[in-house]
């Protein structure tokens, strides 16, 4: 058996399964997401403001954040293995991937701890 | 020990070979002659603009796309965030370029790529539990993953306008 090294668990089943458990956290957020612009037709900024300032929310959106980059992760690697035959390619755009990812998660704590 | 979960090993690759239907052109006698090794020699038709995609290959293809979409996009959401919260001025920067119609014509295509990850996302847990997992129950499942993100795509648009 051929092992994997870029994927990010070394093992298909628990990808597969942070995979599901990531999709039910970001599933949740943007759910509440919609809700709140449901009930808030138009958003000031003093209310959106407010909502990123509280404990729960921030918490709330530092785990979907970190959903995302996890989530994203696995399915763009699963697209790479399948599509990106030649292993240099591959093992080139999966290094530009993953440094994105990571230059994007610590974007978005500065984003969400500055509020 | 008993294992915390208990999942059946079944392979989950999916070619594309298995998901379209497959022409013949040997005849059957040109097969029969081939004896052990029908299936290496079996004709596999990679052409995709012959090959015929049943809904489910549709649907699954349309959940990768709009997968890798929404992962493009993490810059520009991540962006519009930092907009957003950063100061009164830039929020109202912000809504202030949204307006614009093509501007929201780019947000509606994000909101519609996420409705349909979303739904068809939610159909994959669904189809982890056991639901909809037959062969009509899996090309049901397909139309109606399309159309409850069209409901919810047009809903978006109407919202959005």
């Amino acid at each position: 058996m051929v092992e994997s090294v870029s994927n990010l668990s070394r093992s298909g089943l628990r990808d597969w399964l942070l995979q599901r458990i990531t999709a039910v956290i970001l599933a949740a957020y943007v759910i509440f997401l919609a809700f709140y612009f449901m009930c808030h037709p138009h958003v000031e900024y003093n209310m959106w403001q407010d909502l990123f300032m509280s404990n729960s929310v921030r918490i709330f959106s530092l785990l979907a954040l970190m959903s995302l980059m996890v989530h994203a992760w696995i399915g763009v690697w699963t697209i790479a293995t399948d599509y990106i035959n030649c292993t240099i390619l591959r093992g080139l755009f999966e290094i530009i991937v993953a440094l994105a990812l990571i230059v994007c998660f610590i974007w978005g704590i500065t984003i969400l701890w500055s509020v | 020990m008993k294992p915390l979960l208990k999942v059946t090993p079944v392979p989950i690759q999916v070619t594309l070979g298995d998901l379209v239907e497959k022409k013949p052109s040997h005849s059957s006698s040109n097969i029969a002659k081939q004896g052990h090794n029908v299936n290496k020699k079996r004709p596999v038709n990679l052409d995709l603009r012959t090959i015929r995609f049943p809904l489910p290959a549709i649907t699954s293809i349309l959940h990768r796309i709009s997968g890798f979409l929404l992962f493009l996009l993490i810059p520009v959401l991540l962006w519009a965030l930092s907009a957003s919260l950063s100061s009164a001025d830039s929020f109202a920067a912000l809504k202030e370029c949204f307006s614009y119609p093509i501007a929201k014509f780019c947000v509606w295509v994000i909101l519609s790529a996420l409705a349909y990850h979303l739904v068809a996302g939610i159909r994959h847990l669904l189809m982890d539990c056991g639901w909809g997992e037959s062969l009509t129950g899996g090309r049901m499942g397909a139309k109606l993953i399309l159309i409850v993100s069209a409901i919810l795509i047009i809903a978006v648009g109407v919202w959005l306008w």
